[in-house]
């Protein structure tokens, strides 16, 4: 069992993460609503998954990603962003996320990008 | 904003409601408004674009439309909280979206959502704006794009 973090600003979108994961492979350990948040939360719950916005107020996704590589390389991250432009999805995965799923998404893809994220 | 680039927003807006259910999104003739405020319907998310462009995009929605997303969602809180969430994401999303085409340097802001009307005017004077009004289960919103050529 995947420990699992959803860190995105809109309590819509970690509500509907929520509800999608496969629960037989994650259980969630902590939502956070910013970078801030997620970082603090990544020290006290340890996730091996983190589901992680972009663009939030405080720290925004990319920074955050940077933080927590730095405390653990191995932790997988699936970025769930508006941000559909190659650069981002190339700067992301530079910094260190695992995999990119652009909004809109179906809870289907959802499902696929984090078992995929956990096959690799 | 010339008026090629309306297709962008067309194409995203269509891939959003695409997602949510067979239900047809109907988008009406966009049209252009100059130097007016157009109309606010009861929530909003507002995204503010700089970089290479300026300006913001906002959309704009009645209740019922959002109810209908949130039902999608499978959300069963239809609290005014998420109702201003929605607004903000979704405008979020359209945003988003765009940089694809208009590329890394169409920087977005954070949403800045409100219910009902606002306390001050929220578009840049002496810009065009066009709008794309959409219908989605009878319900209706707006899609509002304030760019500087």
């Amino acid at each position: 069992m995947f420990k699992l973090m959803v860190v995105d600003d809109s309590n819509i979108i970690r509500n509907r993460i929520q509800r999608a994961y496969n629960s037989d492979k994650f259980m969630l350990v902590a939502t956070a609503t910013s970078g801030v948040e997620a970082i603090e939360k990544f020290n006290t719950h340890y996730p091996d998954v983190i589901t992680m916005d972009l663009t939030m107020p405080h720290m925004d996704g990319l920074e955050c990603i940077e933080k927590i590589v730095a405390i653990n390389s191995e932790v997988r991250i699936l970025v769930v962003s508006a941000l559909s432009d190659k650069a981002t999805g190339i700067e992301a995965l530079s910094l260190g996320a695992s995999g990119f799923l652009t909004k809109p998404f179906s809870e289907e893809e959802l499902v696929e990008a984090l078992d995929e994220l956990m096959q690799d | 904003m010339k008026e090629q680039k309306l297709q962008i927003f067309l194409d995203i807006i269509k891939n959003y409601f695409d997602q949510l259910t067979a239900a047809e999104l109907i988008v009406d003739t966009p049209y252009l408004l100059e130097n007016e405020q157009p109309r606010i319907l009861d929530y909003t998310g507002v995204i503010g674009i700089s970089g290479t462009q300026k300006g913001v995009v906002y959309f704009t929605a009645s209740q019922a439309l959002l109810e209908g997303i949130l039902d999608s969602f499978g959300e069963a809180d239809k609290s005014e909280a998420n109702y201003v969430d929605l607004v903000g994401e979704v405008a979020n999303t359209v945003s988003g979206n765009a940089r694809k085409e208009f590329g890394h340097e169409f920087h977005i802001s954070v949403p800045f959502v409100f219910s009902g009307s606002p306390q001050s005017v929220i578009l840049p004077k002496n810009e065009r704006s066009f709008i794309i009004p959409i219908t989605w289960q009878s319900q209706v919103g707006e899609i509002v794009i304030c760019l500087q050529v």
